[in-house]
């Protein structure tokens, strides 16, 4: 039995636009089972609500498919053991909900580092934790002269807190763990009992840099669990602003990446560049890096006049530098040589864990949520996804580059499709279950809602696509040498808040 | 080819904004809180260590934007430095995490004195939008003492140049 089949075979939730099932017990044991011999299979997602877990799937050529299971003692049959990707999921759920995945891989801590005062926040009964926190358990590595080199919490850099433990060998990586959690907030539990008008400002601050498509991809759950079709104005408004947000986020890292290689100059011109679209995107949206814009049923601003005039004329210089910078790029063996090589991340690997966005895109995996399942307007859009097979910080940079020149092509024609129009529709007061799945530049964002009757959050569940790329970071640093750990870092660009909840 | 650019850079325009206004006022509250000594010793340059207890990471993209050639704050004698033990400022942002606390404690004690504490952001100033959390503490002051704040979410560029500018005047005076 194929892994799909195994997930239908359970009883319709009437989730939309993609379905969830309900597996007995039994049932979900076969899909672990079908798991282990089905490869095609991708594990999305895995998370909670108290007396069930949830796990996302995609099936190549298919769509997305959701499988559920009921845990009235709180322990689930683990998926960690034949989908790798599942450990820190399943690690997040315990600490959240209080759900133990039986046989899984990896049963220590991950969010929870014993300061919340109280365990499973998320459970309906949190019981009081009273105990000082625990020392963080790493894992062992044998070997002559390795020894191990702390980093972190606060990074040298004015990036967000995270502890990484590299283990050296000499100056070669042996081993590379990262620790998160520092930034957890409670988002999740903040949003149950809220309207989604109201719990939009948590999707908006789930991560900083990708506000617009995790605002859209609520948004979109959202409206898929009541029925409501958005106005087409505010579908291209959207859409605009989302790849103004890809655009910036791509110009920050593709700098960064050579900042971090000493090349100060392509840092200066991209930094600068950027600040040109944000210049544009606040004149024509009212926010630098356009919060609150996207909320259900619409936008909360329409574009202000002589918006699109500020957006062209940002994009027109990115365009005209653009091409001249990768020449600069190309052209100096000493940038080339930090690049080329460094951080690689098999195509295997990426398949594995199923990773979408820039580190896909450059180790072989083509996967774009805007072509498929895909979303409007962007089905009625032609555009080529760029693939690279190298897997190395410099094809990380190369898809970047592509996808800025893409994005900026893409607005244009968006711009040139505005016509006049609502923006923003009454969101209803209904009951449902929706998914929304929106291409944020780190690849694709994930939400799943379920509404009550009255219209308010009953379970919620944000995942950004930094959830399946943290590990692979920890694969693509191994035998590379410390220096190039920020190289590889920024190649990545993992979201720390996005994963911290 | 590079030299090109670079020949172009040297003889054209400056890419910089002019520098914004500095508000009066909070350069006097400023001022008041600095002892004589403090003055002379941190001069007219301040380094920055910016730590992120808790936020989105909007904060921090601005944060990062300071250093681009458009606000370039290191022609005011500001600049970001790698350690606590090197700096005169702390830059939070975020509600403040239980699971960052500690972390931010250890490195206030081991900035030297004369040293300020800046809260930048809404998160920062009281939790923000995450008031009220398990996972929070609610705002910079709940640990530290705040001698400025700059709220915004996230505080544009300008915003937090305006503010650390205040911070610059309150020692020259």
């Amino acid at each position: 039995m194929s892994g799909a089949d195994a997930i239908r075979s359970g009883r319709p939730q009437g989730c939309r636009p993609h379905q969830r099932y309900l597996l007995e017990p039994g049932q979900w044991r076969a899909l672990v089972v079908a798991l282990r011999d089905d490869r095609a299979l991708e594990l999305l997602s895995l998370w909670a609500e108290p007396g069930f877990v949830h796990a996302a799937f995609h099936q190549p050529n298919e769509g997305v498919l959701l499988a559920s299971l009921a845990v009235p003692e709180r322990s689930y049959p683990a998926l960690s053991p034949v989908r790798a990707g599942a450990v820190r999921f399943e690690r997040m759920v315990r600490d959240l909900w209080g759900h133990q995945a039986e046989g899984a891989v990896d049963l220590r801590p991950w969010l929870d580092h014993g300061r919340w005062g109280l365990a499973a926040p998320m459970s309906p009964r949190p019981p009081a934790v009273i105990t000082p926190p625990p020392q963080p358990e790493f894992l062992p590595v044998e070997g002559e002269g390795v020894h191990s080199i702390p980093v972190g919490p606060i990074h040298a850099g004015v990036i967000e807190p995270g502890h990484f433990r590299f283990h050296v060998q000499g100056e070669t990586v042996v081993r590379l763990e990262a620790r998160l959690g520092y930034l957890h907030k409670g988002t999740l539990g903040l949003m149950l009992g809220k309207s989604p008008r109201l719990a939009a400002r948590f999707a908006a601050r789930l991560s900083g840099d990708s506000t617009v498509a995790h605002s859209w991809a609520f948004a979109s759950a959202a409206e898929n669990a009541v029925g409501l079709a958005v106005p087409a104005r505010a579908v291209l408004l959207r859409a605009v602003a989302a790849e103004l947000e890809r655009l910036h986020n791509h110009l920050n890292d593709i700098g960064f990446v050579c900042n971090d290689a000493s090349f100060a100059w392509l840092h200066a011109r991209c930094g600068l560049l950027r600040e040109g679209v944000l210049r544009a995107a606040a004149q024509g949206f009212g926010h630098r890096l356009m919060m609150d814009l996207v909320v259900p049923g619409g936008v909360a601003r329409d574009l202000a006049p002589g918006g699109a005039e500020a957006i062209r004329a940002a994009l027109a210089t990115v365009v005209a530098e653009l091409p001249g910078l990768v020449k600069v790029y190309d052209g100096h063996a000493s940038l080339q040589d930090r690049v080329v090589a460094t951080g690689h991340l098999m195509p295997e690997l990426a398949a594995r864990f199923a990773v979408g966005g820039h580190v896909g895109r450059a180790s072989g995996r083509g996967f774009d949520s805007r072509k498929l399942p895909g979303y409007a307007p962007y089905n009625t859009m032609a555009f080529t996804v760029p693939v690279l097979e190298a897997g190395d910080v410099d094809a990380r940079v190369r898809i970047r580059i592509a996808e800025v020149q893409q994005s900026a092509a893409l607005v244009e024609s968006l711009l040139a499709r505005l016509l006049p129009g609502e923006v923003k529709l009454d969101f209803p007061q209904a009951g449902g279950e929706g998914v929304g799945l929106v291409e944020a530049f780190r690849g694709d964002a994930l939400h799943w809602v379920q509404l009550d009757d009255g219209g308010l959050i009953r379970a919620v569940f944000m995942r950004d696509q930094s959830w399946l790329q943290w590990p692979l970071l920890e694969a693509a640093i191994e035998g590379n040498i410390v220096a190039d750990f920020p190289l590889c870092n920024k190649s990545f660009n993992c979201s720390y808040s996005g994963v911290d909840l | 080819m590079l030299w090109p650019s670079l020949v172009r850079a040297l003889l054209g325009k400056p890419l910089t904004d002019p520098a914004p206004a500095i508000p009066d006022a909070t350069v006097q509250a400023l001022a008041l809180r600095l002892d004589q000594a403090a003055q002379t010793r941190l001069g007219r340059s301040l380094s920055i260590r910016e730590v992120d207890c808790g936020s989105c990471n909007g904060c921090e993209l601005e944060v990062n934007a300071l250093a681009n050639p458009a606000y370039d704050m290191e022609r005011f004698g500001l600049k970001f430095v790698a350690s606590p033990r090197h700096a005169d400022v702390l830059l939070v942002t975020g509600p403040l995490t239980h699971n960052m606390r500690e972390a931010l404690q250890r490195a206030w004690d081991c900035t030297p004195e004369p040293k300020w504490l800046v809260a930048a952001g809404d998160c920062a100033v009281d939790g923000g939008v995450f008031k009220g959390s398990y996972a929070i503490a609610g705002g910079i002051g709940e640990a530290l003492p705040v001698d400025l704040v700059i709220p915004g979410c996230p505080p544009t560029p300008t915003q937090l140049l305006e503010g650390l500018l205040a911070l610059l005047e309150a020692q020259a005076r």
